[in-house]
């Protein structure tokens, strides 16, 4: 045969393998055929074709195994085990963009998968590798390297330290900086999912001064982009005071406020966890939100969503009035309580409604002003039908018990504490009837009231063992009126006045 | 006298002679007797001398008593003394410290309704911050609004450009007087207006089909484009007009009038060609000092008789011809 038909057999077998390892990447986009590929023993066939000669072929069959490892966790297992990943950490040093980029996404998509697959990764040398690609100029392969990193730091902290050891967060600031905005997204989510496990990594971050930079990008008109920001400021700042009050000289706070009106849900949602985060270490942080007129902005962004998204607010709500009272008046005076009213009547989530019975509770336990402000928007039976609910979670009993207990301690709103005369457990009547016998030996008006509206009635009725607190309450209460109408009130006096009528003799 | 001795001395005698004779007779009585004079003899003395140490001792307790009385008298006092100088001072500092404890009550009072607890300041920051919260909601209600309205606006200006974009690929449907268009249904009581888009948009043949091209090829729409605020789709539009296909258009070369006073240019060139006077050159020639001096000098020369005076007159020149410093219009050196 002439030189030249040899050379086209070659040239076939290229093109046919060309065709094959494009066409399994085509198909590997689509979920369905995921599995009769797999059964097909795909993963042998593309593994030597990793090795290939020609470039091309190398980086289109790296992108179909990236797309088959990101769709299922056994191909991705399948790629752990037959020890592609060695070969490519060494490929990622030598390559050109694309392969690397490639061969990015490969880890990636393992690494996404399980703590023990990203480990796998970690073992193999990926990560230094992967913060080699970092130093490239171009963006995609910054992009890829910066992605796999991320979601290898994402599952826990020990990965996260092998990635912060391997120098990764100067480099991902520096991605912060530039131009391409899909790279920003990236670096500031994989800044977000490093400093989210314990407090000695954020502080790595905060040391290479990322706050500056992620501050500067909050007012950046792209959505995702403020996500990711938002996210990471969050995560940073969740750890200690000292990390919260770095975030907050940084200047964010009026300027985050206005992006609670953000069209993006996951923008605001992000927002309001940054607020919480902050605002639950000390009062002076909580002021400092307060001041800015955060409160408000909170209170008007619960009232436009609903469910899980809800939740950072009404938990920042709390954490504010757990402070002190001044805070907790400032909350009610941002018409928070008919706002939480309206949670708690709208949400079905045990885990919103037991949060909001929480903030409820410590808004509402300081002064009694504050017991006054729930009481008036009929917050106290609500709680109540929450703890006496059979099917309320634990979790959400034991919070609303809590919280009404609280509240009633301090409650002397008398017409907000008399629906709880009816059909309350003993625990729970004690406090009331406290509350009344403290209250009504003072007041003549809210004696009138008492008798009037059956309070009293439902009083007697009550039995309790002598001797225990309940019983010395009604005695204190029985003594604030005369005797006559304590006894005609008493549950039989009617029965008594027949007898008696009975026995009388006319003179 | 010595006879009275003598019976004293028989007395002595007598008494013994007396007793001898009489023991033998009534000694059992006698010594019965003894021991019982005797026992009681030793009664009475004893008896007298416990009285006498009775009185003895009585006395003695007595005078103790006295003593002990006075001592008694004289500690108790000074006690009592001690006492009502605590009891006085007790009362002096209990005096103090309730004075002491209103003046406390009062500062504390004072203070902590001023600094810690202070109402009027809680009561002040609580209405700053309600209206705080005010403004912050009427600005972030004006900003969303804002914020919206930019939204639709971009929408609308994309919509816009699709539509002309549209209207430019379907330029052939646009109606002739002959055959009414698809848009341009006789039945409609007035063009749709998509018909009117068509009538607007100008065809340009497809010259390069890169975005570029595209976006030229937009066509250039009259006045009656709809007018948004400054946004990208009217520059775009506007911009047609410059940026058209692979040549641009010049704009015409029209012949435009001077504005204001202006000499004419024959004088002008006059004035730049003739005039000798604008040179930052000497009006002398470069070596007019030199044969200044040369003059001079030969001037001086001539007349040998002059001063001594001239010669050093010679020196200061020779000197200030190294300088040049004089120019030639001043000649007065003489």
């Amino acid at each position: 045969m002439s030189q030249r038909q040899i050379i086209q057999v070659f040239e076939q077998y290229q093109k046919s393998r060309f065709q094959f390892v494009q066409t399994v990447a085509d198909l590997a986009l689509r979920p369905q055929n995921i599995e009769i590929l797999q059964n097909a023993g795909v993963m042998s066939l593309l593994r030597p074709l990793m090795l290939d000669v020609v470039p091309s072929i190398q980086q289109t069959a790296a992108l179909a195994l990236g797309r088959l490892a990101d769709h299922s966790d056994d191909l991705a297992e399948a790629v752990v085990k037959e020890d592609i990943l060695p070969q490519l950490v060494q490929s990622l040093a030598s390559q050109n963009r694309f392969y690397k980029k490639a061969a990015a996404f490969v880890l990636r998509s393992v690494a996404k998968h399980s703590p023990e697959l990203s480990q796998a990764v970690v073992a193999c040398g990926g990560v230094d590798a992967l913060v080699l690609c970092l130093e490239e100029f171009d963006p995609g392969v910054k992009e890829a390297a910066a992605w796999a990193l991320g979601y290898i730091a994402r599952h826990n902290a020990s990965l996260s330290q092998s990635v912060v050891d391997a120098g990764a967060v100067p480099l991902l600031v520096l991605c912060l900086l530039e131009p391409e905005m899909a790279l920003k997204r990236i670096a500031a989510s994989t800044l977000s999912d490093i400093s989210k496990h314990t407090p000695e990594l954020a502080q790595t971050v905060v040391d290479v001064g990322a706050i500056a930079h992620l501050a500067q990008m909050i007012l950046n008109p792209d959505a995702k982009l403020k996500r990711q920001v938002f996210s990471a400021l969050s995560q940073i700042s969740k750890h200690s005071v000292s990390l919260a009050e770095m975030v907050i000289e940084a200047d964010i706070f009026p300027a985050a406020v206005s992006c609670l009106k953000d069209p993006d849900d996951y923008v605001r949602k992000n927002v309001t966890t940054l607020m919480r985060e902050v605002v639950k270490h000390t009062p002076e942080l909580s002021q400092v939100i307060v001041n800015c007129g955060g409160m408000a902005a909170v209170i008007d962004y619960l009232g436009e969503c609903r469910g899980n998204l809800r939740l950072p607010g009404i938990m920042m709500l709390g954490y504010v009035a757990a402070h002190s009272e001044n805070l907790a008046m400032a909350v009610i005076l941002s018409k928070g309580v008919p706002q939480l009213a309206l949670c708690l009547s709208e949400e079905h989530e045990h885990h919103i409604k037991a949060a909001t019975a929480w903030t409820i509770g410590q808004i509402g336990h300081h002064t009694p002003e504050h017991a006054k402000a729930v009481a008036t928007s009929d917050l106290l039976t609500k709680l109540l039908e929450l703890y006496m609910d059979a099917s309320s979670s634990e979790d959400l009993q034991a919070k609303s018990k809590k919280a009404l207990k609280s509240i009633l301690q301090k409650c002397t709103y008398l017409p907000g504490l008399e629906p709880l005369l009816y059909d309350v457990p003993s625990n729970i009547l004690k406090y009331v009837v406290c509350q009344f016998s403290k209250v009504l030996p003072n007041d003549s008006k809210a004696r009138r009231l008492f008798v009037t509206s059956g309070g009293l009635k439902k009083v007697q009725e009550i039995d309790a063992e002598p001797g225990s607190s309940l019983q010395e309450h009604i005695n204190a209460i029985n003594s604030c009126f005369p005797e006559e109408i304590v006894r005609y009130y008493s549950p039989g006096y009617s029965e008594v006045l027949l007898q008696r009528l009975e026995n009388y003799q006319p003179a | 006298m010595a006879e009275l001795l003598k019976i004293k001395s028989e007395v002595e005698e007598f008494k013994k002679e007396y007793f001898y004779r009489n023991r033998y007779f009534s000694h059992d009585q006698a010594e019965e007797n003894r021991q019982r004079e005797y026992q009681a003899a030793n009664r009475i003395q004893s008896w007298f001398r416990a009285c006498k140490v009775r009185a003895y001792l009585s006395h003695l307790h007595k005078k103790a008593i006295i003593i002990q009385r006075i001592w008694r008298g004289f500690t108790a006092r000074a006690r009592f003394r001690q006492m009502v100088k605590a009891a006085y001072f007790i009362m002096k500092m209990n005096f103090y410290e309730e004075m002491a404890i209103r003046i406390q009550r009062r500062w504390r009072g004072f203070f902590v309704r001023k600094y810690i607890h202070n109402y009027y300041a809680r009561k002040s920051y609580l209405e700053g911050l309600s209206r705080k919260n005010e403004l912050v909601r009427m600005e972030l209600a004006e900003l969303e609004e804002l914020q919206k309205r930019e939204r639709d606006c971009v929408e609308m200006v994309k919509e816009q450009t699709a539509k002309v974009y549209q209207a430019h690929r379907l330029h052939h449907l646009l109606s002739t007087k002959q055959c009414p268009g698809v848009f341009n249904s006789p039945f409609r009581p007035a063009p749709h207006e998509m018909e009117l888009l068509l009538r607007q948009v100008k065809y340009q043949a497809p010259a390069r089909l890169d975005s570029r091209g595209r976006a030229c090829l937009m066509g250039i729409l009259g006045p009656t484009a709809p007018s948004f605020p400054g946004t990208l789709g009217s520059q775009w539009i506007k911009t047609t007009g410059t940026c058209c296909s692979s040549k641009p258009i010049l704009p015409p070369i029209s012949s435009k009038k001077q504005q204001g006073l202006f000499r004419e240019p024959g004088e002008v060139w006059e004035q730049r060609m003739l005039c000798p006077d604008l040179t930052l050159r000497l009006q002398t020639s470069y070596t007019h000092l030199e044969e200044a001096q040369n003059q001079l000098r030969h001037k001086y020369i001539r007349l040998p008789t002059g001063k001594l005076g001239t010669g050093s007159m010679l020196h200061h020149l020779s000197h200030s011809s190294n300088s040049f410093t004089q120019p030639a219009y001043a000649k007065s050196l003489r």
